[in-house]
């Protein structure tokens, strides 16, 4: 019989596939994720990871492949597997006529915890002025809070949230993200967070998994991914207006022409573009008088860091919240 | 390790159901005050001694007299005839102490309109007169317009007297037990067991998967048999509330009584429940949709509702029909609780129908259970 064990790694996810009618929606995925790790998996809607999680999660069954959580798996060990995780899915609403500390002393229950530990999870998500708030009049991220709360109610070993700030204001996200970070310095916590937002998966994780069309396109530690290679820099840059008035063919072919040489991206509709440059004094120079040959003229330019969205937009042609 | 408390849980479950419930006030109003209403409204209406009041049209000729109405005239009932006020309308009262006055309303009109009239629904009878010959004009299957055609026909016999010349008598029977409020009091209540058992558990389990909580809770180490059972118990309990609520009312207003065995009554009422509660866990089995959730619900009511003889005894309904109408959850419930509030039921007549209907309870539920999405 086997146990839970440090010498398992956490999650283990191997070769993993999962179809629905007509999409395949995870195509042999696999990844290991050890004890304490903060994790991000990302990507845009519909790369599968919402799949993914939920067959971490034991609630959608994987077609081929295997998942081992702490060396047991979901066909035979799912009352001792349930006990260790917490969870919160991509859209949950809970009874809307509860409110804050009933929704929670119910679900404690389920876990035999007593009601002391209610009190502590409002605390922690600080929900302590709108206990007796019924859930539908909650706002947006005081929902996602208390879902939260739900997910963290056992003390888990694992926390597995489905885009925990998706819809959220800057400010509600920044709670949510203050939240798992406190949780993070706590250190007995490992998390799998899914996200189309790249500064919630660098602001969070450390290991970076990102999705695209329901397989693994590239994977990571944060800083790793963000050096990529060569550490290159970006340069932005916006054109004249006549010069977009240009048939968008033409345009088109200059900017491959460009990408032959450079790694070029450009949005037609904002009428700007980015360039990846290794060494900014020699190349730039080149990429200038490159631009001005084809006859493009720069009205801007800027310079910053390299973003995981830039990687993405690297490795596919398209924008992570495209 | 943390000590399990699978009862702490079941009672947790419980409470929460309860509030959920209780915080909706369209369930204090379609639960409690619905029933209500429609035993007083359809008690009231149908207690108090029914005056009939009908509407006739003579039909004139091309001169603009009316033949029809010159009989009547000249009928017995002709010096009781008044002119109503309404051009062209007359009024007739029959008064009849035993089961209330008759009112007949004559228009006179054309042929046309009076077909009109008829096409509204304002009138059920037409009367001509072709070479000496009175004729009435009505749709057989009308039971309102055989009614007055009986009873102009009988005004309009030469020789007629004034009153009654019936041979026998005519006794109104309002005795206890057998007024029409006592007829639908029994169907009310099996009703309301239906209705908010069917809408309560199926509509409110389909809400829950299609908002994601059911498979948020089976994430957890929840007995999915508590949560189903404390569901079922608070809708029992809450059905059993509903139906002591209504009975305390009609007993109050009209006098209502049990006549039958307690006991036989609840562990009736009780298997009711059991049978629309697994087919509502049958029905909710599936689909996240909550309108394809409305539909099949409604399907599955609307006949029962119609069919069941909640409100008219459904022996109008073909002979062949009858032994289906008899099979229905509803029916059996009806009726059983008919037989015990009224005819002084008690376990032998009703045990059969609670064996029937506990016993299909389970085998929808189980049924159910086997296909039912939890994720
Ligand atoms: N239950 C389902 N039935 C049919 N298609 C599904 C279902 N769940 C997901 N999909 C499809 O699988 C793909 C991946 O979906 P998902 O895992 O939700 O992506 P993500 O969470 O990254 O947005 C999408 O194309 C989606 O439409
Ligand atoms: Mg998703």
């Amino acid at each position: 019989m086997s146990e839970p064990s440090v010498n398992n790694p956490l999650i283990e996810v191997r070769h993993i596939h999962k179809s629905f009618k007509t999409v395949q929606a995870v195509r042999d995925v696999s990844f290991t994720i050890s004890q304490g790790q903060f994790v991000a998996l990302l990507g845009p809607n519909g790369a599968g990871k919402t799949t993914t999680v939920e067959m971490i999660e034991g609630i959608q069954k994987p077609d081929q492949g295997e998942i081992r959580i702490m060396g047991l798996n979901w066909k035979e060990h799912a009352d001792r597997l349930r006990p260790l995780i917490g969870l919160s899915l991509q859209e949950t609403r809970f009874v809307d006529k509860l409110n804050v500390v009933e929704t929670l002393r119910l679900f404690a229950s389920f876990y035999s915890l007593p009601a002391s530990r209610v009190e502590e999870i409002i605390t922690t998500v600080g929900l302590q002025e709108k206990r007796k708030a019924a859930v539908e009049n909650l706002s947006g991220g005081q929902r996602q809070r208390l879902a939260l709360g739900i997910a963290l109610l056992n003390y888990p070993n694992i926390l597995l949230l489905d885009e925990p700030t998706t819809g959220l204001d800057p400010n509600a996200r920044r709670e949510i993200w203050n939240i798992l970070l406190q949780l993070k310095k706590n250190g007995r916590t490992s998390l799998i967070l899914t996200t189309h937002y790249m500064e919630e998966a660098e602001k969070l994780c450390d290991y970076i998994i990102i999705f695209h069309n329901g397989e693994i396109l590239k994977e990571g530690s944060r800083n790793a991914l963000l050096d990529e290679g060569d550490g290159r820099k970006i340069v932005e840059f916006e054109l004249e207006k006549n010069e977009t008035a240009e048939s968008y063919s033409a345009l088109r072919q200059k900017f491959d022409q460009l990408a032959a040489l450079f790694r070029v991206h450009w949005d037609r509709e904002l009428s700007k573009g980015s360039v990846a440059l290794t060494n900014l004094e020699t190349e730039l120079p080149l990429f200038l008088e490159h631009m001005k040959e084809l006859g493009l003229t720069i009205c801007n330019l800027s310079f910053r860091k390299k973003t995981l969205d830039d990687l993405f937009t690297e490795l596919t042609g398209r924008h992570l919240d495209d | 390790m943390i000590k399990k408390r699978p009862l702490h849980q079941l009672s947790q479950l419980i409470i929460a159901h309860t509030m959920e419930i209780l915080r909706e006030p369209a369930v204090l109003f379609w639960g409690i005050l619905f029933p209500i209403f429609m035993a007083l409204g359809l008690g009231l209406a149908f207690t108090k001694k029914a005056d009939k009041i009908g509407h006739v049209v003579l039909i004139e000729t091309e001169t603009g007299i009316s033949p029809a109405f010159e009989r009547l005239r000249q009928s017995s009932a002709g010096p009781n005839l008044e002119y109503d006020g309404i051009e062209h309308r007359h009024r007739l009262v029959l008064p009849d102490s035993v089961l209330g006055n008759m009112t007949i309303y004559f228009l006179t009109t054309t042929w046309d309109e009076g077909i009109k009239h008829l096409k509204q629904g304002k009138a059920g009878l037409l009367l001509s007169v072709e070479k000496d010959q009175v004729l009435y004009h009505f749709d057989p299957s009308n039971q309102e317009a055989r009614l007055f055609h009986r009873e102009i026909s009988d005004l309009l016999r030469p020789g007629r007297e004034q009153g009654f010349s019936q041979s026998g008598q005519v006794r109104a029977l309002t005795l206890k037990g057998t007024r029409y409020i006592d007829f639908l009091i029994p169907g009310l209540m099996a009703m309301g067991v239906m209705m908010s058992t069917m809408w309560g558990l199926s509509y409110g389990l389909i809400e829950k998967r299609s908002k994601k909580l059911i498979r948020r809770m089976v994430a957890t180490p929840m007995r999915k048999s508590y949560f189903l059972f404390s569901i079922i118990t608070v809708r029992t309990a809450m059905n059993l509330i509903e139906a002591l609520l209504l009975f305390l009312f009609s007993w109050l207003s009209f006098g209502f009584t049990l006549t039958g065995n307690p006991l036989a009554l609840f562990v009736l009422i009780l298997a009711g429940n059991f049978s629309f509660a697994g087919l509502s866990i049958f029905l909710s089995s599936r689909t996240s949709s909550t309108e394809v959730g409305n539909g099949v619900i409604n399907l599955v009511v609307m006949p029962m509702m119609i069919g069941s003889g909640i409100f008219f005894s459904y022996h109008n309904f073909p002979d062949w029909l009858v032994p289906v109408i008899q099979k229905l959850p509803l029916t059996m419930l009806a009726d059983g609780m008919r037989s015990i509030f009224l005819e002084g039921a008690g376990f032998s007549e009703t045990a059969a129908a609670s064996l029937i209907l506990a016993g299909s309870g389970v085998l929808f539920f189980l049924a159910g259970l086997k296909i039912y999405k939890w994720h």
